[in-house]
């Protein structure tokens, strides 16, 4: 074994690399103040490897990037973990380059000769920030969308070559697989390749010019780099490890938002919480400003930063410097708390994010449902959802007469009252019981707004309904299932199944003389009148969408509909929005079993 | 990496300065002529999407005039239109979306995109204004900036708008470059 090293020392002379890399000797000795610069380093080797295995199942294109991160963090074993840790080291990285530069600036680390590696730090710093910002797209969610959306408008701004750099990062006109194949090679090729080049100059510089002893600090003895100085650096890189382990387990990991939609507003877009204060930022530059506030201010308060080296040889310069310093951070700290403040006092962000956050949710339960991901992708998937679609489409379409459960649909209370029927729950048993009961058929749940509030139905129930004898009222109890069980509602199949016989029998006393439905409604081979909504099928898939579709024809309201508009006829809504919206009122969408992801 | 013998090494060619010269200005050329391929052919495809200007904006169908409601207040519509993105083409995808309300002279149509930094800009909850959820930005029904706080250095983008057989709305869908005061399209 002996004779083999032999050999390789002769034929590389390794123990001389590794000795001279190793016993380097620290003057005044190993301290607990020197890790910050090692944890660094940690916290890049965990990225690289973290990151390149994630690149291992991850795609870079609008209908595979949102779909192959949804399988990383919950399909692959042990992939929420991976991500988790790559997305938590990627935040404490930023909070470690704080404080390492804080300690730079504190000691006085910048002045000669440690200038050129003072800017070799700062260049690595922004180059890790854009790593944050090109990673946050990756994932190809709503948040990460929209957020860097922002970032692109503002790299837009730039005078003259704006617009060309836009496009080259966008890589065209608009955000699309470009723009993830480009993000994606910036993130996992161009930014490491350059870190790398830098850390191994940085530590090289670092080398040649030795750590900077505090004051006094001269006077112990020196001390070794191995394994002194790389105990303390471990301990430090264990600390790092696992807080961010902690980070992971505390969160369950990583965030995924719902797959981005261009053509879906998204009102709680912000970036990542180190990108708060330029964010805050922005806000304070009226009109015409923008360019000042989001490039030159920025880039003007970077250069002082880099001209700290050159200031610092300036009698007061080192003053100069941490106070700069100081005011730098304050003030971002300053306008990061500024923002937090101002988005949780704001009810429309609270709701907003709720909101993401529901899709979300949504999102991730139906990718697990068995029908999984089509191949068109999550958005395609979230698209076709009546349960995320539905709501969306009754508030902005029917909201403005009907109501659901008392509110719009997406949880809005109208100011004005309603002028049709409440539709929650419409063709299920209750509903139909609010229908024949005397004190609500006339109440705004059901026809208070309309002008059948004066018709035969309305009068049917409160005058006519009354007067049954009890054996005539539970006859209507089996009318009332049999027309109920028309709606073919997928939540009362159970309930429809036990009670057939009772439902077949109501079937028969529709017609009966104190009932007697079918002197107005037609019911399957007996037939009504015209202009008064059919009950075969009634409230069943085919018959809602058919009254959407048009509530003149002869078998709905005919003649006597009341302002209720012809969706399909006038192409308000198309067929797929119409049954979105059927689907979601028959609560026909699919749903994790409980207890289920 | 032995200073031996770099340093016999330095003796040996230091006679001839000029030959070395010469040696040092071939081989920088030689070195950038063999490097020229790789990084031209790189470059230039990495510029390829300055080359694809937007896409031809057409007018697209939107919706029918009656889904427009009559009191002026704004109502979002989402934009489907045919897309190629990059190698892959869609059908009928929906592309961004507008603003429609009923003006006295017609329809007008405002992109949600905000004109600041491209956020979705919303509608506020009385109905009343637009409002972007991102940076503040205000602007009245109108489209136009309506407070001077607002970052936006703009009105919200008015698209052209046309009706045909009397009814149905045709938006020409267009996205300009957010962040300043003109409207230059995308």
């Amino acid at each position: 074994m002996r004779a083999l090293l032999d050999w390789l020392d002769h034929r590389t002379g390794y123990r001389g690399l590794l000795s001279r890399a190793l016993h380097e000797s620290i003057p005044g000795g190993a301290r607990w103040r020197y890790v910050w610069g090692s944890t660094l380093v940690f916290a890049m080797l965990v990225q690289f490897v973290t990151g390149i295995v994630l690149w291992a199942s991850y795609s870079a294109n609008a209908q595979g990037a949102w779909e192959s991160v949804y399988f990383i963090q919950n399909q692959m074993l042990g992939g929420w973990l991976l991500r988790g840790v790559h997305h938590y080291m990627a935040q404490v990285t930023i909070v470690l380059l704080v404080l390492h530069l804080m300690q730079v600036l504190i000691d006085g680390a910048y002045r000669a000769p440690r200038e050129v590696n003072f800017w070799f730090g700062l260049v690595l710093l922004n180059l890790v920030l854009a790593l944050s910002l090109t990673g946050y797209l990756l994932p190809w969610d709503q948040k990460g969308f929209w957020a860097t959306k922002v970032a692109t408008s503002i790299a837009s701004m730039t005078p003259v070559v704006g617009p060309a750099m836009q496009k080259l990062l966008v890589g065209g006109s608009e955000y699309g697989h470009h723009t993830l194949t480009r993000f994606f090679a910036l993130h996992a090729g161009v930014l490491p390749a350059g870190i790398v080049a830098l850390i191994v100059g940085h530590v090289y510089l670092f080398r040649r010019h030795g750590v900077t002893v505090p004051t006094g600090g001269e006077k112990e003895p020196a001390g070794r780099f191995w394994p002194d100085q790389v105990l303390k650096d471990s301990v430090a890189s264990l600390v790092v490890m696992a807080t961010v382990l902690g980070l992971v387990l505390w969160s369950g990991g990583a965030h995924l938002g719902a797959p981005a939609d261009p053509a879906e507003p998204y009102s709680a877009a912000r970036p990542e919480w180190y990108f708060l204060f330029l964010f805050q930022w922005l806000k304070y530059f009226p009109s015409g400003w923008e360019v000042v506030g989001a490039q030159v201010i920025p880039a003007l308060l970077l250069g002082l930063v880099a001209a700290m080296p050159i200031l610092g040889r300036w009698r007061l310069g080192h003053r100069f410097n941490l106070g700069f310093g100081a005011a730098l951070l304050g003030g971002i700290l300053m306008l990061t708390w500024l923002a937090r403040v101002e988005d949780g006092a704001s009810p429309e962000f609270v709701a907003a994010k709720a909101e993401a956050d529901a899709a979300s949710h949504r999102a991730a339960e139906l990718a697990a449902s068995p029908a999984g991901i089509p191949a068109a992708g999550g958005l395609a998937m979230l698209r076709a959802d009546p349960l995320t679609q539905g709501p969306r489409i009754f508030a902005a379409n029917c909201a403005s007469c009907h109501r659901y459960e008392g509110h719009d649909g997406l949880g809005n209370v109208p100011d004005e009252d309603p002028s049709a029927s409440d539709l929650a729950g419409f063709g299920s048993r209750a509903w139909l019981e609010g229908l024949l009961d005397a004190d609500q058929v006339a109440s705004l749940r059901y026809f208070g707004g309309t002008e059948h509030v004066r018709g035969r139905m309305v009068r049917f129930v409160t005058r006519g309904l009354p007067r049954l004898n009890d054996e005539e009222r539970s006859d209507l109890a089996k009318v009332l299932l049999a027309v109920s069980a028309e709606s073919g509602l997928p939540r009362q199949s159970e309930e429809d199944e036990r009670d057939a016989a009772d439902i077949e029998e109501g079937r028969h006393l529709i017609s009966s003389d104190a009932i007697n439905c079918t002197r107005c409604h037609t019911f399957r081979d007996v037939d009504g009148e015209d202009d008064v909504p059919v009950l075969t099928g009634w409230a069943s898939r085919d018959w809602m969408l058919g009254m959407l579709h048009d509530p003149s024809q002869p078998r709905y309201y005919g003649d006597r509909n009341d302002r209720m508009p012809s969706f399909g006829v006038e192409e308000t809504l198309s067929r797929h929005q119409m049954e979105l919206v059927v689907d979601w009122l028959r609560r026909d969408w699919y749903l994790a079993e409980v207890g289920g992801s | 990496m032995n200073p031996h013998s770099s340093e016999s090494h330095n003796a040996e060619v230091e006679p001839e300065p000029r030959r070395n010269f010469l040696t040092s200005v071939a081989a920088v050329v030689v070195g950038a002529i063999a490097s020229f391929v790789p990084i031209a052919a790189g470059a230039v495809a990495l510029l390829d999407p300055l080359r694809r200007s937007a896409s031809a904006s057409e007018l697209v169908r939107v919706t029918r005039l009656s889904a427009i409601p009559e009191d002026g207040s704004p109502k979002r519509f989402t934009i489907t239109a045919d897309r190629t993105d990059a190698w892959a083409t869609y059908a009928d995808t929906p592309v961004g979306a507008v603003y429609l309300r009923r003006t006295r002279s017609g329809v007008l149509a405002l992109n949600t995109v905000c004109p600041h930094a491209g956020c979705f800009v919303g509608v506020a909850p009385d109905r009343s204004h637009f409002a972007c959820p991102c940076h503040k930005s205000r602007f009245d029904l109108d489209g136009a900036v309506n407070d001077p706080a607002s970052p936006a250095p703009r009105a919200m983008d008015a698209l052209e708008v046309e009706i045909r057989g009397g009814d149905e709305v045709w938006v020409r869908f267009q996205q300009y470059l957010p962040g300043r005061e003109d409207k230059t399209p995308v």
